[in-house]
């Protein structure tokens, strides 16, 4: 029997009283880029959260590596790396402290590697600005800057291309292409179509649910 | 397939470098937007001031109002921050982050508790030993109150990481934590004010300054934990 790092076993996902999703199966094997597709409100970001650990399912389950994620807190969440709505930036830092106080808390990234990413997200020359003083875009950068350092197998992407122009467009798709193909996993949620070369998205797809 | 594969490098719990990294970027936080600290400062002064001006400026009247006075005013005061203790982790994502970490977010919730003691509590105790004075409360009382304060100041911290924590998410959350936190601050405000009224008359008063440091280290030990839960749980 083949086993997928990650697994989800008949989840239940639900905001309030209302079941967004039912019964979902979903194995991700390395390589695999998963996209959820569905209409505003139909639980993509309540589905990765739930991925991610951070809400449990209404019932079901999430397993790493064929054990409930409950049980490996520290393991999982040094696997993951989690890009949300927000950036997860402190307005009063400046960008560079934010991205290096995970090194306290994650693994530790070199400057090197810090100045490389810098730059290959074009925001190395705003990295003593502090992150109140960052437009939109370049706050969405630096939050992606913290999943491409990570070295985590496991990409949970929610809406990864707000915000981005078209040169920051392309160089998140040739990023998830390059760690797709280095056998990483990414999950994520997008409402454009996502076309990649040389790499196969698998789609999600989902209406939202009438029922109570 | 790849489960041989290592995950990371380091996956060890480090609750020491989590505590340590923590309080740093508080403390730094804090200095950053001086407002939030001199805000309830400016809150305690008016408080004291506005007593004598309202109830009677006679030194009689002032020594025996001095000590309630000054502990109510510091009380009222330090509970101005905890609102933003986890409201705003929460709106910029930073909080998500904290949890996702896989760290001890006991660690965390501690550093927090004492970073909030260090920038709220400890300028107000300062200040108080000042007030004291003008209060005409005897100088050999000063070192009575700053100690109740701290010790009291820091039961407050610690209860009221554990109210933010479970209002995470609540839209001001400000009137909702003040009633979760006051009536278990009762027992405190008893002992620590006690503690002072009966410096001034030179009474015995180990027993009060006894009480307030029990309860000083059980929240220490219940209230980062507590915390963490309650986050957890808000996130959800």
């Amino acid at each position: 029997m083949t086993e997928f790092p990650l697994s989800l076993r008949d989840i239940v996902v639900s905001r309030g009283e209302r079941c967004l999703l039912r019964g979902l199966h979903l194995d991700v094997a390395p390589g695999d880029l998963v996209h959820l597709v569905g209409p505003n409100g139909c639980g993509k970001t309540s589905l990765l959260r739930v991925i991610a650990g951070l809400s449990p399912p209404q019932s079901g389950e999430v397993l790493w590596h064929g054990e409930p994620i409950v049980g490996q807190r520290l393991r999982y969440a040094q696997s993951i790396a989690w890009l949300s709505h927000q950036p997860g930036l402190k307005a009063d830092l400046s960008l560079i402290e934010n991205l290096t106080f995970d090194n306290a808390l994650r693994r530790r990234v070199t400057a090197a590697q810090l100045d490389d990413t810098l730059i290959g997200l074009g925001i190395a020359s705003r990295r003593d600005v502090r992150a109140g003083g960052l437009s939109a875009g370049q706050r969405r950068r630096a939050a992606l800057a913290r999943v491409l350092m990570s070295d985590a197998p496991l990409w949970l992407l929610d809406e990864p291309l707000t915000n981005l122009d078209t040169t920051g467009r392309a160089f998140v798709l040739s990023q998830l292409q390059s760690h797709a193909a280095a056998g990483g996993m990414i999950v994520f949620a997008a409402h454009t179509d996502i076309v990649i070369a040389n790499t196969a998205v698998r789609r999600l797809e989902w209406e939202v649910s009438d029922d109570e | 397939m790849m489960s041989d594969k290592p995950v990371a490098d380091t996956i060890e719990l480090r609750p020491f470098a989590t505590f340590r990294a923590m309080l740093w970027r508080e403390l730094k936080l804090a200095f950053r937007r001086p407002s939030d600290l001199i805000n309830p400062l400016f809150f305690f002064a008016i408080v004291v001031t506005l007593f004598p001006v309202a109830v009677s400026p006679l030194p009689d009247v002032l020594k025996v109002l001095g000590p309630g006075v000054v502990w109510v005013a510091v009380l009222l005061a330090a509970l101005l921050p905890l609102n933003g203790l986890f409201g705003q982790d929460h709106e910029d994502g930073t909080l998500e982050h904290y949890v996702l970490s896989g760290q001890s977010l006991v660690a965390m919730c501690f550093a927090k508790i004492v970073a909030l003691w260090l920038v709220s509590v400890l300028p107000l105790v300062i200040v108080s030993a000042v007030v004291a004075q003008s209060y005409l409360l005897p100088s050999s009382v000063v070192p009575i109150l700053v100690t109740s304060l701290s010790l009291g100041g820091y039961s407050l911290c610690a209860l009221g990481a554990v109210a933010a924590g479970l209002t995470v998410g609540v839209q001001r959350a400000s009137a909702l934590i003040a009633l979760l936190v006051l009536p278990l601050m009762i027992p405190v405000i008893i002992f620590g004010a006690r503690a002072v009224s009966l410096a001034a008359v030179e009474a015995s008063l180990s027993g009060a300054l006894d009480m307030l440091l029990a309860i000083a280290i059980l929240t220490s030990l219940f209230a980062p934990i507590a915390t963490a839960a309650a986050v957890r749980i808000s996130l959800e």
